[in-house]
């Protein structure tokens, strides 16, 4: 069962088995719509499956938003290699909870879209690379592997088809980095994990060096609704190239927290007042962070906005892993920011330059400016360090660093210089209200 | 409301006294290997098999990760053991144990109290959450209780945003904790020797 009452403005796409009888069984599945996607996928070419995905407007969930019909064509079906799927079930992003509950109460359905990106690929095996700290879904997932296996939906010739396939969990060991593709490819070979430098992608050399198709949990659990509903059932839930449903985990200041399954392009202001259930304690909205930590900080006056990916790049932020933070009038922005900033000092890989001291000096800055010791030089110091990380670094972590920072020294700078003079605004407003 | 799932045992370690390898150092190789329970043992087995021929180092993490859960913390002798599993050398296997957060070489508590602090959770009171724990322990983080029982660990987000603030007992998660509910967990815990 879900953790938060659902709400009624939900629609609920891959949600729509969360709450059935032993949803986590392959008989809920098959008797709520599992698997026909599956069948249907079997009697198409791989060109018309990657066809219906681009035309459904599916973009990855992961956070950067690539549509995946288009990542899935990348992979050269045809080379001698082994092809893999490998799902990234590393969710780590502060702020994002949904891959775990997609796992916990249906893994089933992630279980069929590996098998159709399997189909697409031509790829026999598949990986599903957990988080350490989602341990207890290793054991669900397992059950599920299990069970398919045991009735031929999984393993050689499944359901008749000549097709083979196999799937397996691999549980990570607590690293954010690991997130990040090609670092995860890394740790599934069992090295540190550390990025690789790309060209070439995944697709072409991924797991082993062979062709691999890796996506979001979120992304492979769409595939099924996909080649159910139909491309056009799908794209038509949501905005302009943003096709379907997002599972938005609404966090923070609000009296309903939760995780929600809500058409793309959903207005955030209507996301925290009405199935958020408003603000805590009747306060004012001061700022959202739309969409995991690394996403830049949205300003109150800046929410009246569509929740997709176009919208949100349009307002220079992202609509990343789904991870809506938000924060009432009481927030102190240094102090959100130095917290930010320590995780991804604490994060960091180390493989990088740019990264590996920039987080560490931001953070230090950062840390001295909240406690009141920083100098006036601090606050454009912070910016310039942010700056010179961005576009510098194998892989995304130095820019999901600089991003958001970047955005809180510019939004609301008054405060930073507040705290220079040892005064923090939003104490101070707390104390006198 | 708290959410239990099942409960991480740190089993006795199962190796003999008299079989325990000699090792010099890190880089040392014994001669003799070690033994698991028969549960970890039949793990590994099917866990080498989920991996292409040849591609048996794939295996590393997942391994070290459960023996971890058995032995209570990743020895040099368990180094040494997965890599003669894997077919790598101790130092590569080391470079591993190194990286992630999750793999110790020093035993923790019996009970590992992970209290997230990051964003969602500092926003309702993570930070104090975690200073109460520090308070009625009387340890900080990374240590251990003079007992054993418990230790703690400040982490980064472990994915339950939308329930903060929110904390991990070993791998069982905890929702919308508050200093009273964490008072009750421990007490709870205690009485569990």
């Amino acid at each position: 069962m879900p953790y938060n009452q659902p709400s009624p403005l939900e629609v609920r796409v891959l949600t729509r088995r969360f709450g059935l009888p032993d949803s986590q069984s392959l008989d809920t599945y098959l008797a709520n719509g599992g698997f026909v996607a599956f069948r249907r996928a079997l009697a198409m070419k791989p060109e018309e499956i990657v066809e219906e995905l681009k035309a459904s407007n599916l973009r990855g969930r992961g956070g950067a938003g690539f549509p995946t019909g288009m990542k899935w064509g990348f992979v050269p079906r045809n080379s001698p290699k082994p092809k893999y799927v490998v799902v990234n079930a590393d969710e780590s992003e502060p702020g994002t909870c949904k891959d775990r509950l997609l796992i916990e109460n249906d893994p089933h359905q992630l279980l069929e879209g590996m098998l159709i990106a399997g189909l697409v690929v031509d790829a026999h095996a598949g990986y599903v690379y957990i988080r350490g700290e989602y341990r207890y879904l290793i054991g669900i997932l397992d059950r599920a592997i299990e069970e398919a296996r045991a009735r031929g939906y999984l393993g050689k010739n499944i359901l008749g088809s000549g097709f083979d396939f196999d799937a397996y969990t691999h549980t990570g060991a607590g690293a954010y980095e690991c997130g990040e593709e090609s670092a995860l490819l890394e740790s599934l070979e069992g090295k540190r994990g550390v990025p690789r430098i790309r060209p070439p992608f995944p697709a072409v050399a991924g797991l082993y060096q062979c062709p691999t198709v890796l996506n979001n949990v979120e992304s492979y659990c769409a595939a099924p609704a996909i080649l159910r509903d139909g491309a056009k059932a799908f794209s038509d839930l949501g905005t302009p190239r943003n096709g379907g449903t997002r599972l938005f985990c609404l966090s923070g200041h609000v009296n309903k927290p939760g995780v929600y399954e809500l058409p793309m392009g959903f207005n955030l202001l209507r996301m925290i007042d009405e199935v958020g259930g408003g603000v805590r304690g009747g306060k004012k909205l001061k700022a959202v962070i739309p969409g995991g930590s690394s996403c830049p900080v949205l300003k109150a006056d800046e929410c009246d906005i569509a929740m997709d990916f176009d919208s949100l790049a349009k307002a220079k932020s992202m609509l990343g892993s789904g991870g809506v933070v938000v924060m009432d009038e009481d927030t102190c922005m240094v102090k959100a920011a130095v917290r930010i900033m320590k995780f991804y000092a604490h994060e960091s890989c180390g493989w990088c330059i740019p990264c590996r001291e920039g987080t560490l000096w931001l953070k230090k800055i950062l840390m001295r400016v909240h406690e009141g010791g920083g100098f006036a030089s601090d606050v454009p110091l912070i910016g310039e360090i942010a700056r010179n990380m961005l576009g510098r670094t194998f892989c995304p972590l130095g820019d999901a660093a600089a991003m958001p920072t970047i955005a809180f020294v510019e939004k609301f700078r008054d405060e930073f210089e507040a705290h220079l003079d040892g005064r923090c605004p939003a104490e101070s407003k707390r104390a006198s209200a | 409301m708290p959410v239990h799932y099942r409960s991480l045992t740190v089993a006795a370690l199962s190796v003999q006294p008299g079989r325990v390898p000699t090792l010099t150092g890190i880089g040392g190789i014994g001669e003799l290997s070690m033994t698991f329970s028969p549960e970890l043992e039949a793990r590994f087995e099917r866990l080498l098999k989920n991996y292409p021929a040849g591609k048996q180092r794939s295996a590393v993490v997942p391994m070290l990760l459960y023996a971890q859960d058995e032995l209570g913390s990743v020895t040099p002798e368990l180094v040494s053991e997965v890599a003669r599993r894997t077919g790598i050398t101790p130092l590569q296997v080391k470079e591993v144990v190194t990286y992630y957060s999750m793999l110790h070489e020093k035993p923790l508590g019996k009970h590992h109290i992970q209290i997230c602090t990051n964003i969602s959770c500092m926003l309702l009171g993570g930070g104090e959450l975690w200073e109460h724990a520090c308070r009625k322990l009387g340890i900080g983080n990374k240590e251990v209780t003079a007992d054993g029982q418990f230790s703690l660990e400040e982490v980064e987000c472990i994915g339950a945003c939308s329930w903060a603030p929110a904390l991990q007992v070993n791998y069982d998660f905890h929702h919308e904790m508050t200093p009273e509910k964490l008072d009750r967990l421990i007490d709870a815990l205690r009485k569990t020797q």
